[in-house]
């Protein structure tokens, strides 16, 4: 019981203080998590749209793909994109290892087949009646996609969040492919393991509730958006 | 028609490669201010594989920024355990090695994979248990003596199993008290880093090998008490190693020499030998560089 309360009292401290190094990895952590949202929304969304309004042979085959995607194990995604990025694999001229970006890259590879799978979840249940309307009232095909995205906005920003929601939280790719590198690539995430490593679990509690007010912050804001939108819209 | 409905996707592709190229180019402006004050280098980046005591004793903490204040360099340090960055170094993937496990280093520098390979530093490995001691080693001679008396008690034993350069060190020992582990509930594997290994003993009131730094930096969660240590078979040598240049062309071979020169400096020596001593009363570790390996624990 000790431990949980110092573990708070800690966490008080850093935020209070705003200890610089702590403040770095949260910035660091908003940063690489959001711009892989980001990335994967501009993926997932078109994907998701056209998944869900056109049918074609093997269309099935894709969406049972992206569905299995939202699973996919960081673990499994950080030993992927590493050897991809290391100096002996594909990309290694570029040197993206253990930098900021790989771990962006191996995010929005997470992220990617969650918001394409939401997305197309949102779109393919609004009634197929409001597609034929729209093209009756002469709507070209960018109208019609636009027209739908706005339709299943509430769903969309469910896909931001859990994109979100799965890159905050994951661990195992960040560390891989970041190093958790100290000031360069360290994310709240790797911070957390390395101090439990280091024995200093109060730092430790103290990082994971940053990390929660962190994530739950940016959801309440999504959220807020969400609901705005829809009570307004 | 046709054009629209490429329109979209090619706009998409382009904003997403835009996004890339803007995230590529972060990194580089962060490091320009660190880049004014000293020499300015041509590689920057020196990739740094090394073990998890070195990183979770804080002892890179104190050294790395000494290192990229003098020479202008960037250090990623990438601590795993010694058998991982040694493998790290077997590919290339790292410039300079800071590890542990000579049994291991040594081939690789008959092999040609490391060169410019220096005694920088060592403690010890300990074997720590509970304080009642239930297969009864505190006061026995020797490690293999300790191990021996654990497995025929059939006491708890937690090791890393993960390649290490602790794990290998065990590995010996065993080898010397002439048994074979084999995992069972007396014998379990974390496949963790030292410090998870110590937390695991400590909650399953088991024994354990360490290092010295380790055990000290986390004295303070832990009851396990030191059990058998001292002996000159315990010592834990620390070594520094460029990956060879002409192996692996991709290496920053100028900043690996200068980081081995570093690690065996004599400033850098001193800051060695004087880390923590404050705060536990002893030394983590013991500055040897420039020392014959076999005169090391007399």
């Amino acid at each position: 019981m000790e431990l949980i309360w110092d573990g708070l009292v800690k966490a008080f401290h850093l935020l209070i203080m705003l200890d610089p190094e702590v403040l770095e990895v949260t910035w660091l952590t908003l940063k690489v998590s959001g711009t892989a949202t980001l990335v994967s929304v501009l993926i997932g969304v078109p994907l998701g749209a056209t998944l869900a309004l056109s049918r074609f042979p093997g269309r099935n085959f894709l969406v049972s793909l992206s569905n299995f995607g939202m699973g996919l194990p960081p673990v499994v995604v950080g030993l992927w994109v590493s050897i991809f990025l290391w100096r002996s694999g594909p990309f290694g001229e570029l040197n993206i290892i253990y930098t900021p970006l790989a771990i962006i890259i191996a995010q929005a590879v997470i992220a990617s087949p969650i918001v394409t799978s939401f997305t197309l979840a949102a779109i393919q249940q609004i009634s197929p009646r409001l597609r034929m309307q729209l093209l009756a009232l002469g709507a070209n095909r960018a109208q019609l996609v636009w027209s739908l995205v706005k339709e299943a906005k509430l769903g969309l920003l469910a896909a931001v969040m859990a994109g979100f929601g799965g890159v905050v939280s994951e661990v195992g790719a960040s560390m891989m492919v970041g190093g958790n590198i100290k000031g360069q690539t360290r994310v709240l995430t790797t911070a957390t393991v390395m101090e439990v490593n280091k024995g200093n679990f109060d730092v430790a509690i103290a990082l994971s509730v940053i990390l929660l007010a962190l994530a739950y912050g940016v959801i309440v804001l999504l959220t807020t958006l969400q609901q705005w939108r829809n009570n307004h819209g | 028609m046709f054009l629209k409905k490429r329109l979209l996707p090619i706009t998409l592709l382009l904003v997403f490669l835009l996004s890339i190229a803007g995230c590529a180019q972060q990194p580089a402006q962060q490091e320009q201010p660190q880049q004014a004050e000293p020499p300015a280098v041509e590689t920057k980046d020196v990739i740094l594989a090394t073990t998890t005591s070195t990183q979770d004793s804080g002892l890179l903490d104190v050294l790395i920024p000494e290192f990229e204040k003098q020479t202008g360099y960037v250090v990623k340090t990438i601590a795993v355990g010694t058998g991982a960055a040694l493998a790290m170094g077997q590919k290339g993937e790292a410039d300079v090695l800071l590890t542990h496990a000579p049994s291991q280093e040594i081939p690789m520098v008959e092999s040609g994979v490391v060169t410019n390979y220096q005694l920088v530093m060592h403690n010890d490995f300990i074997i720590v248990g509970p304080e009642n001691d239930p297969a009864g080693i505190k006061g026995t001679a020797t490690a293999a003596e300790a191990l021996k008396k654990i497995h025929e008690k059939g006491a708890l034993f937690i090791s890393r199993g993960d390649n290490s350069g602790t794990h290998t060190m065990e590995k010996n020992l065993w080898k010397a008290a002439g048994i074979t582990p084999v995992v069972s509930d007396k014998y379990q594997e974390t496949g963790q880093g030292m410090g998870q290994t110590l937390t695991v003993a400590q909650q399953k009131s088991a024994y354990t090998l360490t290092d010295r730094a380790t055990y000290l930096a986390q004295k303070k969660n832990l009851s396990l008490v030191i059990l058998v240590e001292g002996e000159k078979a315990l010592l834990n040598i620390y070594h520094v190693a460029q990956v060879n240049p002409e192996k692996f062309p991709k290496v920053n071979a100028d900043g690996a020499k200068a980081f081995v020169e570093f690690m065996v400096a004599p400033d850098t020596q001193k800051m060695i030998s004087e880390f923590k001593v404050a705060e536990f009363g002893e030394p983590l570790f013991i500055a040897d560089a420039g020392k014959n390996e076999e005169d090391l624990g007399k």
